[in-house]
Formats: C-alpha cells, sequence, structure tokens
C-alpha cells in the first residue's frame, strides 16, 4: 500500500531574502494604488500592469529554463512568491494560469518555435493564458469533451463551446483540449488533443457568466470555424489524456489551494483584538493548528516535486483536505466572531468582508478538480481502484 | 528525517513484531507477553535512546527517537516505551544518570505543580501520569526558589491511584507530598514546565499518527477483502471516499508531527517556532484520531467492534493519548493567546518562519 509520507521539508534560507523582496515589492504596490491587501477583488483594472512589473522582477516562470527566459530557480522558492502574492491578495490574474499551468505544459509538450514564441512574453507578464476544459455537458467528467477540432490544410478547425473559462474574456492565449477522433470501445479516454488557442484569432467569443459572488470571472467561450495552425498542437494527436496526470501535482499541491479565503481569518484575529474570550483564543488556535499543518504538508509536496518526483495522491490530499478547510473557515469566523462586540468602530467592516468569503466559498471545493475526483484519486492510490 | 534508513527504528520495529505484535498480545489474553517483550527492548537500549553516551545511554538523534515512538504507535505497543524514553530523557537533561528501572515523566497535566520544602522533601499532586508494572521510577519536574530541579523518586514512596485510560493504560494521580528523591538536580536552562508538556505533547502526537498510519491500512486491507452485495466493499464509492478522508487526516498527522519533531530538533522547545509547531501537532492529531478512528471502525462494521479484532487497540489508544500532556483545547488556548499576541499582522511572518 501507498505510504503517505510528508518529509519536513523547510525552505531553504535564500528563500528568506525572496520573501522578504516580495513583501516589499507588494508594500510599495499597495502604497501606490495597485490593490488594496483587504480586499481581494481589488486591482482588476490595475493587473495587467502589475503583471509586467512581477515579470520584470523575475517572479514569473522563475523555474523554467532559461534558454525560454526563466531563471530555473526552484519550485520551493516559487513556492514563497506564490504564497506571499495569495496572502496580500496581490492581482495576480493576469500571469497566474500561465505561470502554474500552461507554461510548464508548452515547455513539456509544445514545439520549439512556439515555445520560443510564447514562453519568454509569458515571463515578462505581457500575455494571459485560460484552460479551456470545461464544456456544457462535460465537467469532472473530462473525456466528454465533444468541442471539435477537424483536419483542414496545414491545421484544424475548430467548432464547439467551452464552459466555466476563467478569465477567458482577457486572455491572450487558451490551452483547450478538443476531440480529434471518437473514443474507443477499449479507451474512453482516447480522440482528445491539447491545442494552442490564439483567442483573438476570427471566430473565437467570449460570453461572461455573472457568478453568485459578484465576480466576473466565468465565461462561454464559442468557437465558430476558428482555424488553429498545424504546430499549435500541444502533445500527441489523440493522446491527451496521457499528458494529464503530471501537471496536476503542480495545480493541487499548492498554496492557493488552502488561502483562498485566509482573509477570514485575518480579519478575525484584527476584530477580536488582543484580549478576545476564551472561547474565540481556543477557536482560532485551532484554526492555525489546522492552517499550519496544510502548509507544512503542501511545502512538503513542492519538496516532492523539487526533487522530480510525481506527487499526484500526495497533492490530491493537500488540495481535498485544504479547500474543504479554506471553504468552512469564513463559517468558522463568523460563529467566533458573534462572541466579540464588533459592529461599531474601525471593525465595522468585518461583516462585509466576512460576506465576500462566504459567498466564495462554495466554489472552492469545485474549481481545479472537486472533492469527489480528488477522493477518487486518492482511492485509487490507496490500492481501491 | 531519516526514518526509513535508520538502523535503530528498523530494529525497534523488528522488536515491536516479534515480541508485541497486537494480533499476538489479544490471542494470548493475559499479560505473558510483556516481561519478555520488555526485557528485549531494554536489552536494545531503546529506553534510554534519549541519553547521552556519558550518562550510559546510545544517543540517538531526537528525531531518531520520535521516529522509534512513531512506529510504536503503528503496532500500538502496550508497554511505557514512551513514558522511559521522555523520564531518562528529563533526567539526562538535568545530568542525573537514568537508573535501569524505568522511570515515568511528571508532569503531563497542564496544571500539576510539585514543590519542594526546605527539607528536601516534595509536596503536591500530579494527574494523568503514565504508569504500568514496567514503571518503577518517576521523573518529577519541581518548581523551587531556586528554580525548576529535576528529581528521580521510587514510586512505591508515593501514594499512586491508578485509573484505566480508555485503552485500559494505567493514568494515575499521584500524591509526592513528604517523598524525599533518590536524586535531585537543577534543571538546566529552558527545561520548565512548559517544555516538559511540549516534548510530551510532540511524543503523544508521533505515537497518534504511527496509530492512524496503522488504522489506515487495516481498513485498506479489510474493504479490498470484504464482500458486501457481490463485491468488496472497497469498490464502493462511499466507501473508497471515506477511505481518502480518512488517507488525509492520516497525512495531516504524519505531516504535523514530523514537522513538530524536526522542530524540535533544530529549535529547542522555547521558540515562537516549536510553540506553533508542537500545539498544532498535537491539535492537529488529536482531530484525526477522532476522525480517522471513527471511519476505520466504520469500514470495519460490527467485526471491528469487537474484543478480538486489533482496530480498538489502535483506536482507543489514538483517543486516549489525545488526553496526555494537555487537549486539543488547551493546545488550542496556547496557540490562540499567541496568535492574539502578534495580531494579524504578525500572524502570516508566524506562519510563513516555518
Amino acid at each position: 500500500m501507498l505510504e503517505l509520507r510528508f518529509d519536513p521539508v523547510r525552505l531553504p534560507p535564500r528563500c528568506n531574502e525572496l520573501r522578504h523582496e516580495v513583501r516589499e515589492f507588494l508594500a510599495a504596490e499597495v502604497a501606490a494604488g495597485t490593490f488594496d491587501p483587504r480586499d481581494p477583488e481589488s486591482g482588476s483594472s490595475t493587473a495587467k500592469e502589475f503583471s509586467k512589473r512581477v515579470g520584470a522582477r523575475g517572479w514569473i516562470g522563475m523555474t523554467w529554463p532559461k534558454q525560454y527566459g526563466g531563471q530555473e530557480r526552484s519550485f520551493l522558492e516559487r513556492y514563497v512568491v506564490t504564497e506571499e502574492m495569495r496572502v496580500a491578495n496581490a492581482p495576480t490574474r493576469h500571469f497566474f494560469v500561465a505561470d502554474r499551468q500552461s507554461g510548464p505544459t508548452l515547455i513539456r509538450y509544445a514545439s520549439e518555435a512556439i515555445k520560443r514564441k510564447i514562453l519568454p512574453a509569458i515571463v515578462r507578464g505581457e500575455i494571459c493564458f485560460c484552460i479551456g476544459m470545461s464544456e456544457p455537458n462535460s465537467g469532472s467528467d473530462l473525456f466528454a469533451a465533444s468541442t471539435k477540432a477537424t483536419r483542414v490544410d496545414h491545421g484544424w478547425r475548430i467548432n464547439g463551446t467551452k464552459i466555466w473559462t476563467s478569465n477567458a474574456h482577457n486572455s491572450d492565449y487558451m490551452i483547450g483540449l478538443f476531440r480529434t477522433s471518437a473514443s474507443t470501445r477499449e479507451n474512453r479516454r482516447h480522440g482528445l488533443t491539447s491545442f494552442l488557442v490564439n483567442m483573438k484569432a476570427p471566430g473565437v467569443s467570449c460570453n461572461p457568466i455573472g457568478q453568485m459572488s459578484g465576480q466576473k470571472e466565468f465565461n462561454e467561450v464559442v468557437f465558430d470555424d476558428v482555424i488553429i495552425p498545424d504546430d499549435h498542437t500541444i502533445g500527441e494527436i489523440d493522446g491527451a489524456w496521457k499528458q494529464a496526470t503530471s501537471e496536476l501535482a503542480y495545480e493541487r499541491s499548492g498554496p492557493e489551494r488552502f488561502l483562498e479565503t485566509y482573509g477570514a481569518l485575518s480579519e478575525l484575529v484584527d476584530a477580536v483584538g488582543t484580549q478576545p474570550p476564551a472561547t474565540v483564543v481556543a477557536g482560532i488556535g485551532r484554526l492555525v493548528a489546522e492552517l499550519h499543518t496544510l502548509r507544512r504538508m503542501s511545502v512538503s509536496v513542492a519538496g516532492m516535486l523539487e526533487a522530480g518526483r510525481e506527487p499526484v495522491v500526495e497533492a490530491a490530499i493537500v488540495k481535498d483536505v485544504g479547500t474543504v478547510w479554506e471553504q468552512g473557515l469564513p463559517h468558522r469566523a463568523r460563529d467566533l466572531a458573534a462572541l466579540v462586540a464588533h459592529e461599531t468602530g474601525p471593525n465595522v467592516t468585518f461583516d462585509e468582508k466576512l460576506a465576500f468569503y462566504l459567498k466564495i466559498a462554495p466554489k472552492v471545493t469545485i474549481q481545479g478538480g472537486t472533492t469527489e475526483i480528488l477522493r477518487g484519486i486518492i482511492a485509487r492510490g490507496l490500492g481501491l481502484r | 528525517m531519516p526514518e526509513q534508513e535508520s538502523y535503530v527504528v528498523a530494529t525497534a520495529e523488528r522488536v515491536f513484531a516479534d515480541l508485541a505484535d497486537p494480533q499476538s498480545v489479544i490471542q494470548l489474553r493475559n499479560d505473558s507477553w510483556r516481561a519478555p517483550a520488555w526485557a528485549a527492548l531494554l536489552e536494545t537500549g531503546l529506553p534510554l535512546a534519549w541519553v547521552p553516551e556519558v550518562l550510559g545511554g546510545p544517543d540517538v538523534p531526537l528525531d531518531e527517537g520520535f521516529a522509534i515512538l512513531r512506529a510504536s504507535g503503528r503496532v500500538a505497543l502496550a508497554l511505557p516505551l514512551a513514558e522511559a524514553m521522555l523520564g531518562a530523557w528529563m533526567l539526562a537533561q538535568a545530568g542525573i544518570t537514568p537508573p535501569p528501572e524505568a522511570a515515568s515523566i511528571v508532569p503531563s497535566g497542564p496544571h500539576d505543580q510539585i514543590l519542594v520544602g526546605r527539607d528536601g522533601r516534595l509536596a503536591g499532586k500530579a494527574t494523568c501520569v503514565a504508569i504500568a508494572t514496567e514503571i518503577e521510577r518517576l521523573a518529577v519536574l519541581v518548581a523551587s526558589n531556586e528554580g525548576p530541579h529535576v528529581a528521580l523518586v521510587r514510586t512505591t514512596d508515593c501514594r499512586i491511584n491508578g485509573r484505566p485510560n480508555l485503552a485500559g493504560e494505567l493514568r494515575a494521580s499521584i500524591d509526592f507530598d513528604g517523598v524525599f528523591p533518590l536524586a535531585y538536580a537543577k534543571a538546566p536552562a529552558g527545561l520548565n514546565h512548559a517544555a516538559v508538556l511540549r516534548m510530551g505533547a510532540a511524543v503523544r502526537a508521533q505515537q497518534i499518527a504511527g496509530a492512524l498510519e496503522r488504522m489506515l491500512e487495516i481498513s485498506v486491507r479489510y474493504a479490498t477483502e470484504r464482500i458486501a452485495f457481490g463485491k468488496p466493499i472497497g469498490q464502493f464509492q462511499a466507501v473508497q471516499h471515506n477511505l481518502a478522508k480518512l488517507g488525509g487526516e492520516v497525512a495531516a498527522s504524519v505531516a504535523a508531527a514530523v514537522s513538530a519533531a524536526d522542530a524540535i530538533l533544530h529549535e529547542g522547545l522555547a521558540s515562537d517556532a516549536s510553540i506553533l509547531e508542537i500545539s498544532a501537532a498535537k491539535i492537529r492529531c488529536g482531530q484525526a484520531a477522532e476522525v480517522g478512528a471513527a471511519i476505520a471502525h466504520q469500514v470495519h462494521g460490527a467485526i471491528g467492534f469487537t474484543d478480538e479484532h486489533v482496530l480498538h487497540r489502535f483506536s482507543l489508544r489514538a483517543l486516549s493519548w489525545r488526553d496526555d500532556f494537555g487537549n486539543e483545547v488547551f493546545w488550542s488556548t496556547e496557540l490562540g493567546s499567541m496568535v492574539a499576541r502578534v495580531g494579524a499582522r504578525g500572524l502570516w511572518p508566524l506562519l510563513a518562519s516555518r
């Protein structure tokens, strides 16, 4: 049976310097009015320029090969940058998907020409990526995707619809999963291919979909006879299922998988002051113990990635435990805050802040792999499937 | 963490498997396994693991010692190895050569206080002290006007009122009034009541993590063997998801326990970092024991509730270890107080420092 080993990986000393650099950089951005660290919705108008300044610091694609503009720094260093930006509520939306997922996918599977063209621009913070996976009839069941890519002279023609595509309306490129052949009786995962899609290409249209939280990230992306050049296929034709798994460990184990509602905890600590009642003290202690443990698990997985392992199950565990925790956090903060008067004075904003986190809480166990899918992966790792 | 490669840990696991296997212990239905198993443990020197060579011990590194105790949790070891290691560790800290008889450690409760009078006799009461037939001595942290001291005491000199915990192991209230120590020495800087509780809490976290590791293993095995509705129950999604959740709890407890052990190795017992790490480990392992025991029993159904099945040896120990050296609410209060002190601005730097 799989041994669940989470070694006590510590961030090396050079990460401390980097952490201070990131904090100083973010403090200057806050001072300049780029974003408000207590408002996770701030920074939407400044995200694009912010992205370029982060790129100029060398903090996008920092683990990538130097030949593509990267710096070949460690995953642990990237981890520090990611968590500092997440906790500060910095507007990373313009570069985060490319940095975490799309870039590494291109490095592994794209043609040399594409890599040379796209990766340095990502590193400079100039281009934004989105991920085209879900369709109206294909969510967790990725292999039900039916949006078609049909062979034409020198390329492919795409028709169909992707949905729930976060940030598509601001994106320059999508890495999308399209059906190039029918699945086979032996392998229902066969027949899907990854493509790099220029979102500005003729025939691509984005229709915004409002979210219950008031956010406007979702889109429906319609492909109407969109032509994709031959060298924009990413990896094996009909064999995308073989490439899906290794990136998932990066996508699932990062600090963003348990810190999305961290603001609810820091707002709570702020609201209850230095002498909270015993119940509140114990409640906060418990939350911090759980958060610390999650972070230690996540750093441990970052260490496994740095060591060249593929900790698919460990990463699924971090995301499962982490997202269930961050989902509960605002509700528990609400409970504890009730014991302290916080309606007046400077704490008047606590309820408003909390409302945002309460409203986004339902999504965290859905995005990027639902709890149910993750538990299936863990069960397989345990030898039950 | 060198635990898999460690010769000492491998030796410990071999002794546990040969002489204290939980299934064999159940089948015996008596305590005849205890004396040979304990003798074998003494032979290996494991109870003195954390004692330096100058005081007659093998000077096993702290983290390897913790790994031994996690391994002892994996067999639900019903011998007072953890207690003996802790007692010998505290005596050695004060420069006292540990005696051949095993000593349990006092205090293990947050509210205990043992004092010393002018005549050198002790006074005060301790609660929740782990005792057993193999324990003939107590290593006691004593408060005095000259600062904390460590005393070595004969158990038969004390009034001891032992009661079984959930797992049937004895936890005692001990009255030290009038007891004259066999040895008495000043505690080194930093060894105080709080430090002893932290060390004990880190040990119990390891034992709980170890017990949970084995509970996951036997639950998964049972789910692949037990047939219901025409197939192994592990093929039902509801059962798979429960076991996946158990996997998450095991992962959390292991990560928290090894991280706390590593923190003690590198930062000692008194730093803010260690307070965060140790309290988090005791809290999170305690929670995992609760959730994990419930799932492991659910998967096993009625057979896991029988006295003949090994599961209860793990589940009940994991649950009762929550109560030693401060429970979840005690440590949550410690950690929450620290967080209130540093405030919202200090919280993230504290977490990120680890």
